[in-house]
């Protein structure tokens, strides 16, 4: 009988090899599928009991482990949950916004250059850490910018984005209407999902970070763009004068729908010609509906990229909404576009980068919010150099359009910026929304010291319960981005 | 065989040192795995580590002083493997018991688990003692055939049998449930083994060749019909897929054994796949356990019935935990329903990763391989028999448990044996080693050295079997 005996015994080491192939191929080939697969809530739930590095501003978190009781060990917590809510996101139970999202590999600890700490970690029984974000908020610009914006009403929906414009740090990004994530990084998963629907179904979209997803026309703001684009061409400076008018009828056009005006301010006499600073002080519709046909389709697109419309350049939070600026445009539309009209539409992080890139010298900066890495024993990983994002006009050229800024801060429509002892370069901006039971969007671009810029401002004011007539950039915009520079200056 | 080794002057020695020492080995596993579910769970060495530790250790203590008492050539290595893997499946489903207290489930098994392993010692102690000799067993080859059969019987009779998970393979006798399927499958491997050595001869003999294969005769198929149909009907009335595998596998392989007749295996195999594809057809459970095994992402979630959810979860946790898994108390092996039974291959994956699913594979590999080495070197025919049916049955049992955990198979219940919580199982499985250690115990015993008188009368009666033979 032993014959048999050895054929069964090689059948039953093929048994046990077939076995010892299969776990291998289980436990080691098809891990990284099984992982990644979005039913895995193992993954999910380790992730979520893991003791996170912290997001620090300056020396201090917004958002932090602390050690909890429950099954999770670990409760995520935002000690300035409202302000800074559109930038740290939410870590809950079913996933993360925001940079808990975007740098979820170096909070959590999976990054592989906390590969080193995690083995030591494990060597030594201790529980891998994840390592710190900082970033690069100045938290007196923000606590100004949010305060400001807050102080519109308690129905406000805007955004406010402040930007070094030599590095391209975001000093400061507020968007309104704001959650608390401390409610959706709770361990009761039942009130989360509760509360996220709520937040979800909420019309006024509290989870939405207007400062880059929210796209609208940048109105007269847009002007800066448009003068850039006539220095750059070398139809203008500064003290050149330019077309004037009460009204002006748009190429292609005939009858009240095609005629533009300048809802009173003084623009001169239609025909005329006016200097080209009080074409921005009084925010002349008509003169920069002239000036864009000047410069033509081809070039204000080819500005208006160099700026970052229709460029996808933030990393940091996701998804950025790219800004647009329209294609293959007729002789009208191109007019509507010289005054941030049409189908031009912007994010408030847009306008900061456009207002940002004149205060330094042209060249527009790479935004970033993400200052540095850090191991949880503050080693740095990583710091994240500024980088160019464009030379968007000539340095000539950013020099005229500053001093056009600066007119319109002090003796035109953005007189609400100035700082007594600064000189402050500024624009205002109300865009029509087209709806007429809707109110305009109000916006603000200014960057301060003049002669050596050390922040950028955009505000955008979407919705605001101030009545309809009273709504203007520099009235609403003007104080917020004042007390944003004087935060960043002082 | 084991003449010949004789002749040439070799004689198995003891080893019972080297059976101590790797005890020791042993206990450092299940005592060191309790230690580290303490640590890596609540943070600390349990308090009752030494009482825990004292009582494992005396258990296998004991049952190694009582082979060397009663079964001092029995093979050295099968006790202290046996005892690895009782001390870590201990660990584990206290593990998954420390789990379980945590969001206020029902735990506790740990503590039963050690009462049934010490029954299960108990019961070793008792076969060693009681079967001085395998060969009695011959006797019982009948009685051991009926009790099997009402065993699996028993779970269909109303009133005492229970239906758990869709099987009907559990009674229940006022507090305890009781899985007779674990014992019916030791008693069978007896009955086999007692009704092969009888009728080997009839079963080996007459057949027809047919492309190099002697297929036996018609006439004799009757007990491989007898007993796939015994499979068949385990696995339509008791929904049991495992035991019915199990029992059609063990029967095949005694059977070729027995006869040398590698045809029984082509009928064998015909008939499994005949059975296995009309089950399919025919029975909705079945099916479904397949189509799973093919497509096991389509029925996970709730809205797709949330049939697939256990092997699913197993399969995640096992990939999660990789080649050196999570450590102890970091993984979330209770995810998976049954963690601590069924599924224990999978908490082991995914708390000690791939290496130590390694490890326990390897230690059933190697209880398989000295239960056939025994098995080569028994010499009667019943013992050889009663052996490779008791190899077979792990070997089987491991990989339809292991295979099905891990997707190899379709997925079927059976326990993973002395891994598993479960009396029965556990009970049963020390029996077993029992009646291996009873085995390698004749068979590795030198021959009784021959004393003059008898040794004359013994040779010359050989000479005269010899002449006539001649």
């Amino acid at each position: 009988m032993n014959k048999p005996i050895r054929t069964v015994s090689i059948f039953c080491l093929l048994l046990f090899l077939a076995l010892m192939i299969n776990a291998t191929y289980l436990q080691y080939w098809k891990a990284g599928a099984l992982n990644d697969n979005p039913l895995n809530r193992r993954v999910q739930v380790a992730a979520y009991s893991q003791e996170r590095g912290a997001i620090l501003v300056g020396r201090n978190p917004v958002a932090e482990s602390v050690k909890s009781d429950d099954e999770y060990k670990f409760q995520r917590t935002y000690p300035k949950p409202f302000q800074y809510a559109p930038i740290t996101g939410y870590f809950s139970y079913f996933g993360a916004t925001g940079i808990e999202r975007s740098r979820n590999s170096v909070l959590s600890g999976d990054d592989s250059r906390l590969f080193v700490n995690n083995f030591v970690d494990l060597i030594s029984g201790n529980q891998p850490q994840g390592g710190n974000v900082a970033l690069t908020i100045n938290p007196a610009a923000q606590q100004a910018a949010y305060d400001g914006l807050q102080g519109l009403g308690s129905d406000v929906q805007g955004s406010v984005v402040a930007i070094e414009p030599s590095t391209g740090k975001i000093l400061a990004m507020v968007s309104l209407p704001t959650y608390d994530p401390n409610k959706l990084a709770s361990h009761d998963l039942a009130s989360v999902t509760k509360k996220s629907a709520e937040l979800n179904d909420d019309p006024t979209e509290p989870l939405l970070n207007r400062a880059i997803q929210t796209r609208l026309p940048p109105g007269s703001t847009f002007k800066v763009v448009t003068a850039a684009a006539a220095i750059e061409k070398g139809l203008y400076d500064a003290d050149s004068n330019v077309p004037g008018g009460v009204t002006y009828q748009l190429p292609l056009t005939s009858g009240p729908t095609g005629e533009i005006d300048n809802e009173g301010r003084s623009c001169g006499a239609n025909g005329s010609k006016i200097p080209f600073r009080q074409a921005m002080e009084q925010s002349c519709n008509t003169s920069f509906a002239q000036i864009a046909g000047e410069v033509g389709a081809e070039d204000m697109a080819k500005t208006a990229d160099a700026f970052g419309f229709n460029q996808h350049y933030f990393d940091d939070l996701s998804p950025q909404a790219l800004s647009v600026f329209p294609e293959e445009i007729d002789k009208a539309q191109l007019g509507q576009t010289g005054f941030g009209q049409f189908d031009v539409s912007a994010t408030p992080l847009q306008m900061a980068m456009v207002s940002a890139g004149i205060a330094n010298d042209g060249v527009v900066m790479k935004p970033y919010l993400v200052d540095e890495e850090q191991s949880a024993d503050l080693n740095v990983l990583s710091k994240t150099d500024p980088e160019e994002f464009s030379q968007a006009v000539s340095a000539t050229t950013a020099g005229e359009v500053k001093k056009l800024m600066v007119s319109t801060v002090e003796d035109g429509t953005a007189s609400p910026a100035a700082i007594p002892g600064i000189s402050v370069a500024g624009k205002t901006g109300t865009a029509q929304t087209g709806a007429t039971d809707r109110s305009p969007y109000a916006w603000f671009i200014s960057f301060a010291p003049a002669d050596n810029p050390e922040v950028a401002v955009a505000v955008m004011i979407q919705n605001a319960d101030i009545p309809r007539d009273e709504i203007a950039g520099g009235l609403l915009g003007g104080p917020i981005a004042k007390a944003v520079m004087e935060a960043v200056i002082r | 065989m084991a003449q010949q080794s004789t002749l040439m002057g070799f004689v198995h020695r003891r080893r019972r040192g080297a059976e101590l020492f790797l005890l020791v080995l042993a206990l450092a596993v299940g005592i060191g795995a309790y230690a580290a579910v303490g640590i890596g769970v609540q943070g600390e060495v349990p308090p009752d580590i030494l009482g825990y530790g004292g009582w494992l250790a005396g258990l296998v203590i004991g049952a190694h002083v009582v082979i060397r008492l009663v079964a001092p050539y029995a093979d050295p290595v099968l006790l202290p493997v046996v005892a690895a893997l009782n001390g870590l499946g201990l660990a584990v489903i206290h593990r998954i018991d420390l789990a379980r207290e945590a969001i206020d489930r029902p735990h506790g098994f740990a503590q039963q688990q050690l009462i049934w392993m010490t029954l299960g010692v108990g019961l070793f102690v008792v076969t060693l003692l009681a079967i001085r000799d395998h060969r009695v067993l011959q006797r019982f080859t009948y009685t051991s055939g009926l009790a099997a059969i009402v065993l699996l019987l028993l779970p269909i009779l109303p009133g005492i049998g229970r239906t758990i998970n869709g099987a009907q393979i559990w009674i229940r006798l006022g507090p305890f449930s009781f899985q007779p399927g674990e014992v019916a499958k030791v008693l069978l491997v007896i009955a086999f083994a007692g009704y092969l050595v009888l009728h080997r001869d009839a079963l080996a003999l007459a057949g027809r060749r047919v492309l190099f294969v002697d297929l036996p005769r018609g006439r004799d198929l009757g007990p491989i019909l007898a007993m796939w149909l015994v499979s068949l009907g385990i696995l339509v009335f008791q929904h049991d897929l495992g035991s019915s595998l199990l029992f059609f596998g063990l029967f095949l392989i005694m059977l070729y054994v027995a006869t040398e007749r590698p045809g029984w295996l082509i009928v064998g195999g015909l008939m499994f796949v005949g059975g296995a594809t009309l089950a399919y057809f025919l029975f909705g459970h079945v099916r479904i356990r397949f189509d799973i095994w093919q497509h096991p992402f389509d029925f996970y979630t709730a809205e797709q019935g949330g049939k697939s959810f256990q092997p699913v979860e197993a399969k995640f946790g096992m990939g999660w935990g990789g080649l050196i898994g999570r450590g102890f108390g970091n993984g979330d092996p209770n995810r998976v329903p049954y963690a601590e039974s069924d599924f224990i291959v999978s908490s082991i994956g995914e708390e000690l990763g791939l290496t130590a699913v390694m490890a326990v594979l390897m230690m059933y590999g190697l209880i398989v391989e000295r239960a056939l080495r025994t098995s080569l070197i028994c010499r009667d025919a019943f013992g050889k028999l009663v052996a490779v049916g008791l190899a077979s049955v792990f070997a089987i049992q491991v990989f339809v448990v292991v295979g099905g955990v891990t997707g190899l198979i379709p997925l079927t219940g059976l326990t993973t044996p002395f891994l598993s919580y479960g009396g029965s199982s556990l009970v049963a499985n020390w029996v077993i080693i029992a009646l291996l250690l009873r085995i390698s115990d004749q068979a590795r015993r030198p021959l009784p050295t021959i004393s003059d008188d008898t040794a004359a009368f013994s040779a010359e009666e050989t000479q005269i079997v010899r002449a006539v033979s001649a």
